[in-house]
């Protein structure tokens, strides 16, 4: 007699894939349609439409993709590579759009008839750019690579299963409503921390799993010792978190309203604003790019770091002198002078520990110094590098109150935070994006070496041009502004500097546009390498070996 | 917990912590023998792929 033996049918089989995902998306799209027709004010129910189409959509795509069977096995051995891959497409994405709101906040400087009112005029697309180019595009660019080389160097899969999916997707969701929210006219009037009470909520909710899934990974690890890029990493991950909240501490005016009015008042405000703002240059762009710095040139060069405790020397430095600097942003204030030595002493001694890791950098290379001119990609980090070491330099210069008296308020600050920014953390990035999409998509090379070639010289070109016509304007802005006659007369009224600003403004815009026709170029190269194209070209002089001769 | 009190700890006892952690920490990366132990931390990266 036979006996049907039914397999007994397993929770498994029937598992809709992204069920919990799209219940809880449609519930969260819900809750923002319900705030878009309750909101208290009209800037807020847009944004929450704005938010309503973001998630719906979102869950829309989530449902075409949902399936009843099983899901494929997952390998714990693997590395999880899918949410860098996307990592990276959005960093160049949206380095692509930051760089190009800010040619266009550029020539609107130059020109004032292309401000576009209300949504597009420059109060409110220059809260775009800095946070398009810092946080959209930066930040993408360090979640990446954060996730990619945690993997790597501690050899151990991403912990928390989809929460890396998670951080990705809320990260990119927090993006949108920041972005949306300034063309809307919602801002906190924070500089670099403009989004409104919600979106921080947001922030933070995505920023504690960040932090989670990093950490996760690190306990897990199978290398007994934690690569400093990690300490690096984290130190960004913690340190933003601490930053942000503390910021950010204010109280809305309605829970369903877009405005909210800060905790503190006055010189605490202004001072908590500047603790946070320079250390997000501290830990944001130095310390997590420096992260970035530690493992893809060592990889790029194939040789390790310089000096591996130098490099632990430079990390403990960098954290316990960076995090004292912010005041000099508020030199000659109503901060207590006390405070305002304090901050310039800190920024001063900075030098130190920023050239020690310049110099590590650097002489990673010691030995293939040839790489400079037949590796493209290396050529970009080194000028990454050097970039990190003059704007380090230029800083505590900066910082120093008599310089300041001069440098403040005036374009010379515009110049310095565009040599770091385009040259240190923009060319830090490309490199690192350069050397990980063919090892992401399983590439034999790059579609072109020679693309990067021009995209190098096209930014580095426009860095310098940027760099140098800001010094000019804002020196001269400067010296207008503090210009006396014998009978103690200002000379020159503001509209007269503004003036004669004119021409700077206009070539300025051609340097910023320089660096975005290389970020095009880089975006092209990138998409075609990923299709799977590669260019027939000239391999690069000395970038292959020369031929022995036989014997 | 008032504003004078935590200077005065931030100015003795926290100043002298963190003081002597950071002196800690460099004298712990020179120590004699963490030569070795650096470089072979540095090849991590260049381990696998």
């Amino acid at each position: 007699m036979a006996v049907t033996i039914r397999r007994k049918f397993e929770i498994g089989d029937f598992a809709m894939r992204f069920g919990t995902e799209i219940v809880l998306l449609s519930l969260f799209a819900f809750a923002a349609l319900v705030a878009a027709g309750f909101g208290a004010d009209e800037p807020f129910r847009q944004h929450m439409w704005v938010l309503f189409f973001a998630v719906a959509g979102f869950t829309a795509i989530l449902l075409r993709k949902t399936e009843f069977k099983p899901a494929a096995p997952i390998d714990p051995e693997a590395y999880m590579d899918g949410p860098v891959r996307y990592g990276a497409i959005a960093t160049m994405f949206w380095g692509v759009v930051g760089m190009l709101v800010g040619v266009v906040i550029a020539l609107q400087l130059a020109y004032p008839d292309l401000n576009i009112q209300p949504w597009f005029n420059f109060g409110r697309l220059r809260p775009l750019h800095t946070s398009g180019v810092v946080f959209a595009f930066g930040g993408n660019a360090l979640l990446c690579t954060s996730l990619y080389v945690v993997q790597r160097t501690c050899r151990a899969r991403l912990f928390g299963g989809d929460l890396a999916w998670f951080v990705f997707w809320g990260y990119q969701l927090f993006i949108v409503m920041a972005a949306t929210g300034y063309l809307l006219g919602i801002t906190e009037s924070r500089e670099y921390a403009e989004p409104e009470w919600y979106v921080d909520i947001w922030l933070t909710i995505v920023w504690v799993a960040y932090l989670l899934l990093f950490l996760g990974t690190i306990m897990k690890r199978k290398e007994p010792h934690i690569y400093v890029a990690n300490w690096f990493y984290l130190s960004f991950i913690v340190t933003i978190a601490m930053l942000h909240v503390v910021n950010n501490l204010s109280m809305p005016a309605s829970f369903l309203g877009s405005k909210s009015y800060s905790a503190f008042s006055g010189v605490q405000d202004a001072l908590t604003q500047w603790w946070y703002g320079h250390n997000a240059v501290g830990f944001f762009l130095t310390a997590g790019f420096l992260g970035m710095m530690y493992y893809f040139v060592p990889k790029q060069a194939n040789r390790p770091v310089y000096s591996y405790r130098l490099s632990i020397i430079h990390f403990w430095a960098i954290i316990f002198l960076y995090i004292w600097a912010g005041p000099h942003h508020l030199h000659y204030t109503a901060l207590p002078d006390w405070a305002q030595t304090l901050g310039m002493v800190f920024s001063i001694m900075l030098w130190m520990p920023s050239w020690g890791g310049m110099i590590n950098g650097l002489m990673t290379l010691s030995g293939a110094w040839d790489k400079i001119r037949t590796d493209p990609i290396i050529r970009m980090m080194v000028m990454a590098i050097a970039f990190y070491g003059m704007s380090t330099f230029e800083g505590p210069m900066m910082s120093i109150k008599t310089v300041n008296s001069l440098s403040h308020y005036t374009d010379w600050t515009i110049g310095h935070v565009h040599s770091g920014a385009l040259g240190w953390v923009g060319m830090i990035s490309f490199g690192a994006i350069y050397y990980m999409v063919p090892k992401l998509w399983n590439r034999q090379r790059l579609y072109s070496l020679r693309l990067v070639t021009w995209h190098f010289w096209l930014a580095t070109l426009g860095i310098v041009v940027y760099a140098a016509v800001m010094w000019v304007s804002g020196i001269m802005q400067g010296l207008m502004w503090r210009e006396y006659d014998e009978q103690g007369f200002l000379v020159y009224s503001f509209a007269e500097t503004v003036a004669a600003m004119h021409p700077y403004y206009v070539m300025r815009a051609a340097g910023g546009a320089l660096y975005l026709s290389g970020a095009l170029l880089m975006a092209w190269n990138i998409t075609m390498t990923i299709l799977g194209y590669q260019r027939e070209e000239q391999p690069l002089p000395g970038s292959e070996p020369a031929l022995q001769l036989a014997e | 917990m008032d504003y004078t009190l935590m200077r005065e700890f931030a100015d003795s006892w926290g100043l002298l912590a963190m003081a002597v952690f950071f002196v800690g920490c460099i004298a712990f990366a020179l120590r004699p023998g963490g030569r070795a132990q650096a470089d072979e931390a540095a090849r991590i990266p260049l381990k696998d792929d």
